[in-house]
């Protein structure tokens, strides 16, 4: 997916820190990766120097699966600056399946309430917002 | 003659790992640091960390690391702030608010990478939407985000699923909140609506109608407050504080642990009731910050008033209106008195006034008032538990 045109991308953009390097440098490749603690075995998301759990550094960055269910959402009707044409828009959470949650956009499918039905399974995918940064968003894995 | 010589001491300290240039970290990450080495200096456990003292923002800090505290100190005037903060601290600790105490400090000031703090005396940028390299920043803000109204109810979907709360019931929060608005001459608004009125204003951010969103206007409040032995120094009626309470969550929302419930106004409350040792049918008032119409759902569930699930009929049966048996936001609310962004002191004003007997739509024989506030969004929460009733002369218990 390319929402570049023009170079004239006018929506926030992520502005990573050393910390979350990893995080945009994937996803610009188009893969999601997330980090877990060697240690207790959990999965988490954002991106810490120290496990949340058990304040472990025995962390490591890993692929995610890519899948996850729509965990909750709300859809905006009046748009955020650069969101003009989406209006009204989802605005969601979603759980990966590795477990945690991100907030994140729905696409590929018109966001009303009947179409977005909590727990819905969903996948990822990446829109190529500028030369070098993409953004992960999620659309129905059907 | 202050009660704090030679009660607290300092069992662990450390300086970042790396000083003078350090690029490649983020001033959060410095702030994580510094924390980290003085936890191993002392080799205390994490969870025995049940206070955080820091310049930047105590919840960000306290969930990246897992803590959750009973009590957090935010001053920020500039380079001393520190030394205030551990002096706030031992306060705390002696009087028993909490009994361990993490105080951060960190700067990116010659790198500034990540910077989240203002810098003294520099104009202030951390608002900037184009540098915020906050974590609402880099995951939350690029998706179309715009405020709290984008935000604070990303539960009520989920919390509709689990346990059928119904638009109609969700609308019913600002119905029964007008009741007490129309007889306040300071409300903003105080025309008596209905269901169907709120659920036919316009749709700002499914599933939350204009009318189930809070107010935006000018104004403040303050206090004055000493020691409970001088109240007769005084010619207003005394407001007796009874119990306390404060916890935090995530300013992350996408982050909540729950988002049927409020980690933080479970903690907060429970904290404020065992302080005052009363039980929840002692209370004759209630006021819970309602920046949006779900907040008195879950406060009266969070707060222990209702089992799960059951908030939503309760208002909606009018039990929180006047002549019910919990009159809750008897000043309107967020909803329809006032909200300039910070409610939570017009929510302490309206406890005030129903405990002196001055307030514009009075409760008869008010004797306790518990006032629960949130910061952020669900970010913080602060309980306070009011009295009329002198020590020794409480019809209670």
């Amino acid at each position: 997916m390319c929402s570049l045109e023009n170079n004239n991308y006018r929506k926030p953009l992520p502005v990573p820190t050393p910390d979350s390097e990893k995080f945009w440098h994937m996803a610009a490749r188009h893969e999601l990766w997330i980090q877990k603690c060697l240690d207790c075995i959990k999965a988490f998301f954002y991106p810490r120097m120290v496990c949340p759990d058990c304040l472990s550094k025995n962390v490591e960055w890993f692929e995610a699966s890519g899948k996850g269910t729509l965990h909750t959402y709300m859809i905006n009707h009046r748009a955020a600056p650069g969101f003009e044409r989406e209006v009204p828009y989802a605005i969601a959470i979603v759980q990966l399946a590795e477990g945690p949650r991100m907030m994140t956009n729905i696409v590929g499918v018109q966001n009303t309430p009947e179409n977005l039905v909590l727990d819905m399974p969903l996948r990822v995918v990446f829109d190529d917002v500028t030369e070098s940064i993409s953004i992960p968003k999620w659309e129905p894995d059907i | 003659m202050t009660d704090l010589r030679y009660k607290t001491a300092i069992v662990g300290a450390s300086e970042t790992t790396l000083l003078g240039e350090i690029p490649h970290q983020s001033e959060f990450q410095l702030h994580v640091d510094a924390s980290l080495n003085a936890i191993n200096d002392c080799g205390i456990e994490r969870d025995q960390i049940d206070g955080i003292a820091t310049t930047m923002n105590p919840a960000a800090l306290g969930h990246y690391l897992g803590i959750e505290p009973n009590w957090v100190d935010n001053t920020q005037v500039g380079g001393t702030s520190f030394l205030m903060h551990v002096r706030h601290a031992a306060a705390a600790i002696v009087a028993g608010l909490c009994t361990t105490v993490l105080v951060s400090m960190a700067q990116s000031g010659r790198s500034r990478v990540g910077e989240i703090g203002p810098r003294i005396g520099s104009p202030i940028h951390s608002n900037d939407p184009v540098r915020d390299t906050s974590f609402p920043g880099q995951f939350e803000s690029i998706y179309g985000v715009m405020g709290p109204t984008t935000q604070f109810g990303m539960g009520v979907l989920r919390y509709m699923k689990d346990f059928g709360l119904t638009h109609e019931q969700l609308a019913s929060v600002p119905v029964a909140q007008r009741r007490w608005s129309s007889k306040v001459p300071r409300a903003m608004y105080r025309d008596i609506i209905s269901v169907g009125d709120v659920m036919e204003s316009r749709m700002i951010c499914y599933p939350f109608h204009l009318l189930e969103c809070c107010l935006v206007t000018d104004g403040g409040g303050a206090l004055i407050l000493t020691k409970s032995d001088r109240v007769d120094d005084f010619p207003t009626s005394p407001v007796f504080i009874l119990g306390t309470g404060e916890s935090i969550e995530t300013p992350i929302i996408s982050q909540m642990s729950d988002f049927t419930s409020s980690a933080a106004f479970k903690i907060s409350a429970s904290k404020a009731f065992g302080e005052a040792g009363i039980r929840h049918e002692e209370v004759d008032h209630l006021m819970i910050y309602d920046a949006f119409a779900h907040l008195p759902i879950y406060g009266l569930e969070d707060l222990g008033f209702l089992g799960r699930g059951d908030a939503g009929a309760f208002i909606a049966e009018g039990n929180t209106s006047p002549g019910g048996i919990l009159p809750m936001n008897t000043n309107g609310g967020g909803l329809s008195y006032t909200h300039t962004g910070m409610y939570g002191m017009f929510a302490i004003q309206e406890s005030v006034r129903q405990i002196r007997g001055e307030a514009s739509h009075q409760v008869d024989d008010v004797q306790i008032s518990f006032c629960q506030g949130v910061g952020g969004m669900f970010m913080a929460a602060g309980s306070l538990i009011f009295t009329n009733q002198f020590p020794g002369n409480r019809d209670i218990n």
